[in-house]
């Protein structure tokens, strides 16, 4: 079985594993944009693409993928370096734990695992530049927090639309 | 939907090891993140260099976005050059077009320039900037308040210096790419500017909040420090801004503590002046024969 897994691994084409890091990495970016704002409103959508990514296909990546992802998020928009790396990380271990956990597995889990992870790491970032002497009052994260929360689902569509692209007719060939 | 298959790792030590070591490094990975977000705390310029790499890099991401808007409005000229007879009408259309079209983009630089003298007439005061850029954005889902300018340290631009605009302080520079640097606006909760009533000359401090607002307290103890419509300039204390830049306007007053608005609008930011740090008067040397 494992040596199977390896062999398969080996001959993986580079689109397979580019293609989520690479769209992680562009829902970081979509945030920076030509206008100066003064309250946090975009969802962070580096850690959306990212839980999608976790939630639909949990074989792909290990709990410490959310390191360099986060390394990339944190570059990207400029928060202190270790801010997403640690808050996504957390997350993703959290989320391996209570996989572990249940039974049956459908989409209204997957969301309430979002949510869960969503909250943790909006307020944590929060809570981390509270104490670095710099966040703006808590009720100013409620809007993208909410915003965030309901933009999961499209980004899941989103994700899984790339998934299928990604995997070209291996996909077909699997189901 | 049933627990995808691949979670049940069997009785394979290669796996079980793997998902093992998988938990060990993104343990390891927390601890570290905690230990970076230390030394950031503690010294916010400690990765300056690869910061400043990604911040070159990203950049030009929301330069990016005002390009894809254009391009879309020549599809309908081109039908009318189907009529032979239309031939020498849609020649004129055009120069009347670019005809127009020069004309906005006179009038563009027009107010441009209009821009440009009002923020070189106050060159005077502050001894010469480090450089004139554009701010080209800001990060709209951090939880700080940056804007990204489009001038870096291949200009000159170090961390600590201030910026302004037109109308006032802008904020101050947090770190510096070779192309980019980030400022740190008076907004944000971790900003503090200290000023001074221009009206009466007391000291008092600005204090970002985070939300686009302003807090203003007094520094000394007095019956009522502000009035609703007060001036506030920089003091010059500290030695980081140069005395006398215009900051921000009280608005409400409530007792030692006022609310202000800065008097740039970082919604209608696009041009800023980084002037160079004051230099602080070293210290004076030990008296002598003291011992």
């Amino acid at each position: 079985m494992a040596v199977g897994y390896e062999y398969e691994a080996d001959r993986m084409p580079a689109r397979l594993w580019i293609v989520p890091i690479a769209t992680t990495a562009l829902g970081s970016a979509v945030a920076l944009t030509p206008i100066v704002v003064q309250v946090p409103v975009v969802p962070p959508f580096g850690l959306l693409v990212a839980l999608a990514w976790r939630l639909l296909r949990p074989e792909m990546w290990g709990a410490w993928m959310a390191l360099p992802l986060g390394l990339i998020d944190d570059l990207i928009g400029g928060a202190p370096l270790g801010t997403a790396m640690t808050l996504w990380t957390i997350a993703f271990l959290a989320i391996e734990i209570a996989e572990q956990r249940v039974v049956w597995r459908d989409v209204w889990l997957s969301w309430r695992l979002a949510i869960g992870a969503i909250a943790f790491c909006v307020i944590g970032a929060w809570g981390l530049a509270f104490l670095a002497g710099g966040a703006g009052p808590i009720w100013l994260i409620v809007p993208q927090l909410l915003l965030s929360i309901l933009c999961f689902p499209g980004v899941m569509r989103l994700v899984a639309v790339m998934d299928r692209w990604r995997l070209g007719e291996r996909a077909a060939n699997s189901r | 939907m049933a627990p995808p298959r691949h979670r049940d790792r069997g009785f394979s030590r290669r796996a079980s090891n793997s998902l093992f070591f998988g938990y060990v490094a993104a343990a390891a990975g927390i601890v570290l993140g905690l230990g970076l977000l230390l030394v950031a705390r503690f010294d916010p310029l400690a990765f300056q260099g690869i910061r400043g790499l990604a911040l070159d890099l990203t950049a030009p991401f929301s330069s990016a976005t005002r390009v894809v808007a254009r391009g879309g409005d020549r599809v309908g000229g081109t039908i009318g050059d189907y009529w032979r007879a239309g031939a020498h009408n849609a020649e004129l259309e055009r120069q009347l077009a670019e005809a127009r079209r020069a004309l906005i983009q006179a009038q563009i630089d027009s107010a441009d320039n209009h821009r440009l003298r009002r923020l070189l007439k106050i060159v005077g005061d502050g001894g010469q900037p480090v450089v004139v850029a554009r701010i080209v954005g800001s990060n709209t889902s951090g939880q700080r308040r940056y804007a990204t300018l489009a001038a870096g340290s291949g200009e000159g631009v170090r961390a600590g210096q201030p910026v302004r605009g037109p109308d006032g302080l802008i904020g101050r520079i947090a770190e510096a790419g070779h192309g980019y640097a980030r400022v740190q606006l008076i907004t944000d909760g971790g900003s503090t500017v200290p000023v001074r009533v221009v009206r009466t000359g007391q000291p008092a401090l600005i204090v970002g909040r985070g939300d686009g607002g302003l807090d203003v307290r007094a520094t000394t103890i007095g019956a009522q420090p502000f009035r609703r419509g007060d001036l506030l300039a920089t003091s010059g204390t500290g030695g980081v801004f140069h005395e006398g830049l215009p900051v921000a306007v009280v608005t409400t007053v409530s007792g030692e503590v006022a609310a202000a608005r800065g008097l740039a609008d970082p919604a209608t930011l696009d041009v800023a002046m980084v002037l160079p740090e004051v230099a602080v008067a070293p210290p004076p040397p030990p008296p002598v024969g003291a011992h």
